[in-house]
């Protein structure tokens, strides 16, 4: 059965940027070869972790999203498992709110090349929640 | 005597009533349907000092959203992007 996925993979930071992109498009072309589709696929560049993983503090974020079989999934999780350059992975199957979600979340990205921008308007959004909470205390 | 006043509560300060503020679910309010995981920042509003998850008497999340948001914080804890265990988060 199709359905929209979102995966996210953290590769090491040991690796050069060439290599990093090596691994990004292996697993782009797995999911292609598989009879995947790819919606989107985003960079998160070097960042922290919150903990250490495997005794390293930082590693490369990489998000993609697209639309497989559920059977491709396995597929998918096995090469993670095998592939010593990733040191974390989380996939998760996209409800038609999450979709909704997501395209919103693109389309704001590239309507503004900056990065935080999604954020922000979320933020914005919640600071009006805030406010509203807070002037309703006082 | 004066028996009638006796039966009444006197105070000296007048008693301060202490108006509740309803609290409500932010994401009924704002009309969000999905908790995203990828943003840690907004789901910091949901954990206390030590990363732990604010019960729903705390946040007035309802039940669906909290569920949702609980599900979001483990994602993003398995992710990095939360920490599971800490100290002087915020």
């Amino acid at each position: 059965m199709l359905k929209h996925y979102e995966t996210v993979f953290i590769a090491t930071p040991v690796l050069s940027e060439t290599q990093m992109k090596e691994a990004v498009t292996k697993y782009l072309d797995l999911i292609r070869d598989n009879g995947g589709e790819i919606v989107y696929d985003e960079d998160w560049g070097l960042k922290k972790l919150a903990y250490t993983i495997q005794k390293k503090t930082t590693g490369f974020y990489h998000l993609i999203e697209f639309v497989a079989d559920s059977q491709f999934i396995d597929v998918l999780e096995t090469q993670y498992k095998r592939d010593e350059r990733i040191i974390r992975y989380l996939t998760v199957s996209l409800d038609k709110n999450a979709v909704a979600y997501a395209e919103k979340r693109r389309s704001n990205k590239s309507s503004n090349s900056d990065k935080t921008e999604v954020n922000k308007n979320k933020e914005q959004s919640k600071a009006k929640a805030n406010e509203n909470k807070e002037a309703e205390e006082e | 005597m004066a028996g009638r006043n006796n039966n009444e509560i006197r105070y000296l300060n007048p008693p301060t009533v202490e108006v509740k503020k309803k609290k409500y679910c932010r994401f009924k309010k704002a009309h969000i349907k999905y908790v995203d995981y990828k943003d840690p920042e907004f789901l910091k509003k949901f954990l206390n000092e030590q990363g732990k998850l604010l019960p729903r008497r705390i946040t007035g999340t309802s039940l669906k959203f909290q569920k949702k948001v609980a599900q979001a914080v483990k994602r993003a804890r398995h992710l990095a992007l939360l920490p599971y265990v800490t100290d002087l988060l915020k």
